[in-house]
């Protein structure tokens, strides 16, 4: 191959490290209305009475909007951007006169400077009546206070959800007798764990600006994964035809999934919909950290059942999530905790999945990189590894015993055939990295201090079977250059330059005759965005199938030219070539636009699976008990993506997602006071890691073929976030002596934990 | 406020008001490459050199550059590139949007100590976060760029 599989240079590369202004706010015009949000400071309020006149009488503030501005009757909708028909329940209004969480919006402030807003936004006088609020998740489903009360409430999908009992899903699904498996297993692991909120933390806060261009259309301009959803959206919050949205994506400083929720969008829309002027969002810091679109907080609870040979018989798993306020990406992530982690275990005979999703008075949840599988699979990775110590079983040797193989059916996976796996090569080849045989599990390196290794494994899929749609416009240029039109989102994942690769290997050129445009509702052909794993695996097919078409095309032209059949001729990716005479491909672009045909194809593409991805990863800590503190001396993984389309870009988001991993299970928590105020309001308390925080992180490719994939590519973007939580938690319950259930795992919690062992 | 700065080697004389950070200006002054990531000095996207020392400039009001030099990587088109193409050359870029406050700590880094130890450049660059490339690839670039700069040099 002479494109996929090369490590080349990012399409937009020098762009971004000569900082040229290509992002959002870098793009907004300059005298565009600043709006802001005055946000609630209660977590769950009626807003009895708002009085915004004094406010308004700030020199400088434009305009001020409250629910009182949003017309009765209005439809109520999500913002989660998910594809039709949208599992999410529409629980949301632009301004609502119920508020759900500190930090809900309740006006909108529009006006030239920010100070003045600053100023106006203390004059708007509010009275609420106060109500108690859903704090604790465990005490939401049937709690006599509900989040959602309103009778407007909606669930489109039947998801199980019920807002008169907190619930926004609930679902049941399993295979074999899981009771009777459990009952006749040699041992039983029955645990409950714990995973915490918390924040994507992309540097680019969220941003959005919009302008009405001259046939009085909105246009948006924002920091999204999801340009086709976030149009849908808006003309829900608006309530205006899609037709008049038009919705584009500059640069993308960091998604991670936060942008797959419209966070930001819809409040400039409204702004300049109703003004008709230039307006724009730029969140701060704190308003990024406290009301966005975290992770799901969940509480997971296993059985799982095993030979004391070691092999996995049963696993049972009751999830708990946190979808806060609103219901955002709340029905889907759930499923995930057990759908990628449960079918790691291919000898399992029964399993059982049973979920609950609960509103409560927080900031809603959305969908953050590993989405549910993250969760899941730091509860059953973290059972396994606890099987494997109770029957003295390593646990690398237990995990080569139980994976599930090419070929295999996996019930817990919808039903899914595995078309491709190298997970034992990657369990391999990661003992060997770390030293696992040579080093031992647990050393003393001093008085109170051990090294200690963990490790886990992980899965994810490629996209939605059946649901999600990629995208690809390809055009034969004048000068023989092509333009790839896509929809899905680079948000320095590089999908610009691996979907050129795709291209570039189908038309046998190199990837820089390939121009990417994108992503823009008007312009780029539908694509349900970037999330889900789906940009490599779905949009890169629709990219390869367009590619062939195109390249038919262009043989026929070709042919045509040279008086020939298209089965007669060849095309060298410069030229179309006919016994001895030729046309180049300028000349055939050229005969294109001189009315034979236009060179330019769409194709849209569908999978019906998902073929997962996989990772091992293993770690190294040092651990000095009696202050608890954790050192991550090596990070070791081993990633079958498939065929890494472009290595270089595969090594980077491995070692991001692993550093993000690292950072949930050691230091990443969003807290809240008794009365639902985000502690974590800022990157001073919200630690993420940093350069000082670990010894290395290494990554090795062990590439599968995935027959279904464009060139046997899988996923990779979220899979590698995975394996750090149980690898970390693994580690340090064997220097302890006792296992860690709840991330993260703090220092004073080790040292407590150690010094309660020994008393 | 009047304050004259030297922004990129142009002078600029304006009021500004007391409270104007120099992000702020910067920005407002066309240098586009100076992010936001923080407002709370955690974050480095906003680094800037005050005469040739790198600053923090959403934690330094735009009075306190009065008669000072300021630069941003707009005025170093050329170490930057030549630095940023290492990060390219690993896919170490990533999003970008933490990149030219990175770039311009690195340079400061370079002119003090043109051969630091990895450790010496984790130092360093500690106060610059970036959330997409777990630090590695930031790493190997650093690295690989000494390398080639110390090999023209002998060159030459
Ligand atoms: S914005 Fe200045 S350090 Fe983050
Ligand atoms: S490259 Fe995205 S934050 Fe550093």
């Amino acid at each position: 191959m002479n494109s996929v599989s090369k490590p080349i240079r990012k399409k937009d590369a020098m762009q971004l490290v000569t900082g040229k202004p290509v992002y959002t706010d870098d793009l907004a015009p300059e005298n565009c209305l600043i709006v802001k949000l005055l946000r609630s400071p209660h977590a769950n309020a009626m807003i009895e009475h708002i009085d915004v006149s004094k406010a308004l009488l700030v020199p400088g503030v434009e305009a001020i909007y409250t629910y009182l501005d949003i017309p009765k009757g209005s439809r109520r909708f999500t913002c989660a951007g998910q594809t039709y028909p949208e599992p999410s329940p529409y629980d949301r209004l632009l301004l609502d006169k119920h508020v759900r969480f500190v930090g809900d919006p309740v006006a909108i402030l529009a006006g030239t400077d920010e100070k003045a807003l600053q100023r106006a936004m203390k004059l708007i006088k509010v009275e609420y009546k106060v109500l108690p609020a859903v704090l604790d998740f465990r005490t939401a489903k049937d709690n006599p206070v509900l989040v959602h009360p309103e009778a407007d409430w909606e669930s489109l999908c039947p998801v199980g959800a019920d807002n008169r009992r907190n619930l926004c899903a609930h679902d049941e699904c399993g295979s074999g007798d899981i009771e009777g498996v459990l009952a006749s297993s040699d041992i039983v692991i029955d645990r409950v764990y714990h995973t915490k909120a918390c924040q994507q933390t992309m540097m680019e806060p969220f941003a959005t600006f919009c302008t009405i261009d001259a046939y009085g259309r909105l246009n948006v301009v924002s920091s999204t994964q999801i340009v086709f959803h976030c149009r849908r959206i808006i003309a829900n919050a608006l309530g205006i035809p899609k037709t008049m949205i038009r919705v584009s994506k500059p640069r993308i400083g960091g998604g991670f999934g936060a942008k797959q929720t419209s966070v930001s969008e819809i409040y400039p829309a409204f702004v300049t919909w109703k003004t008709k002027k230039p307006s724009k969002i730029v969140f701060t810091r704190e308003e990024t950290q406290t009301a966005s679109s975290p992770r799901h907080e969940m509480e997971l609870h296993v059985r799982l059942g095993a030979t004391k040979e070691g092999i996995v018989r049963a696993i049972d798993l009751y999830t708990l999530s946190n979808t806060g306020a609103y219901g955002e990406h709340g029905p889907t992530t759930v499923g995930l905790s057990g759908h990628k982690s449960i079918p790691l275990y291919g000898k399992a005979e029964a399993f059982r999945f049973v979920t609950d999703v609960v509103y409560t008075n927080v900031m809603s949840a959305g969908a953050y990189r590993g989405y549910g599988a993250t969760q899941g699979l730091f509860a059953v990775e973290s059972a396994v590894n606890e099987l494997a110590e109770k029957l003295g079983i390593d646990p690398f040797v237990l995990r080569e015993k139980n994976i599930v193989k090419e070929g295999d059916v996996m019930p817990a996976y919808y039903g899914e055939t595995l078309t491709s796996c190298a997970l034992d090569r990657c369990l391999q080849k990661v003992k060997e990295m770390i030293g696992w045989e040579q080093k031992g599990q647990v050393r003393s390196v001093g008085e109170n201090r051990v090294r200690c290794l963990g490790m886990g494994m992980a899965m994810q899929g490629s996209g939605i079977s059946g649901v999600d749609v990629g995208g690809a416009t390809l055009r034969l240029g004048e000068e023989g250059i092509y333009l790839l039109s896509i929809a899905a989102a680079d948000m320095g994942t590089g999908c610009d330059t691996t979907l050129a690769q795709i291209a570039a290997e189908v038309l046998d050129c190199s990837p820089d005759r390939i121009s990417v445009f994108g992503a823009d509702t008007d312009a780029s052909p539908y694509d349900s965005g970037s999330y889900a794993s789906s940009t490599a695996f779905v949009t890169g097919k629709a990219t390869e199938k367009c590619a062939l078409k195109l390249r038919e095309k262009i043989e026929t032209l070709g042919a045509s030219l040279l008086g020939a059949e298209r089965k007669d001729v060849t095309f060298d990716g410069e030229k179309v070539s006919y016994q001895d005479n030729f046309v180049t491909l300028s000349e055939i672009a050229a005969a294109s636009m001189a009315g034979r045909g236009t060179l330019e194809v769409t194709e849209c593409h569908t999978s019906p699976n998902s073929p997962p991805p996989f990772m091992v990863g293993a770690c190294e800590l040092e651990v000095d008990l009696e202050t608890g503190e954790v050192e991550v001396v090596e990070f070791d993984a081993a990633v079958d993506c498939g065929t890494p389309l472009n290595p270089n870009l595969v090594r980077v988001q491995a070692e991001g997602g692993i550093l993000q991993g690292i950072g949930m299970a050691l230091y990443e928590n969003i807290e809240y006071s008794e009365e639902g105020v985000a502690r974590h309001n800022s990157l001073m308390q919200y630690k993420i890691p940093t350069r000082m925080d670990v010894g290395r992180i290494r990554v090795a490719i062990e590439s599968s073929y995935e027959p279904q994939g464009p060139f046997g590519a899988k996923s990779v973007g979220e899979v590698v976030i995975n394996t750090p939580l149980p690898a970390i938690a693994d580690a340090l319950s064997k220097a302890v002596g006792v296992r860690f259930t709840e991330l993260p795992i703090l220092p004073e919690q080790i040292a407590l934990k150690k010094r309660f062992f020994r008393e | 406020m009047t304050v004259t700065i030297f922004l990129n080697g142009n002078k600029i004389t304006e009021d500004v008001s007391p409270d104007e950070t120099l992000l702020s200006f910067v920005r407002s002054h066309g240098c586009k490459s100076v992010k936001c990531g923080c407002e709370t000095t955690n974050c480095g996207l906003c680094t800037v050199f005050l005469e040739d020392t790198p600053v923090l400039s959403c934690a330094l009001l735009a009075v306190r550059a009065d008669q000072k030099k300021v630069t941003t990587l707009e005025g170093l088109p050329k170490e930057a590139e030549e630095f940023g193409s290492f990060l390219a050359d690993q896919g170490a870029e990533q999003c970008g949007f933490c990149n030219p406050g990175l770039i311009m700590n690195a340079i400061a880094l370079f002119r003090e100590n043109p051969h630091p130890s990895d450790e010496e450049i984790k130092r360093y660059l500690a106060g610059n976060l970036c959330r997409c490339s777990g630090y590695e690839g930031q790493m190997r670039a650093i690295k690989e760029f000494v390398r080639w700069r110390d090999s023209n040099e002998q060159r030459q």
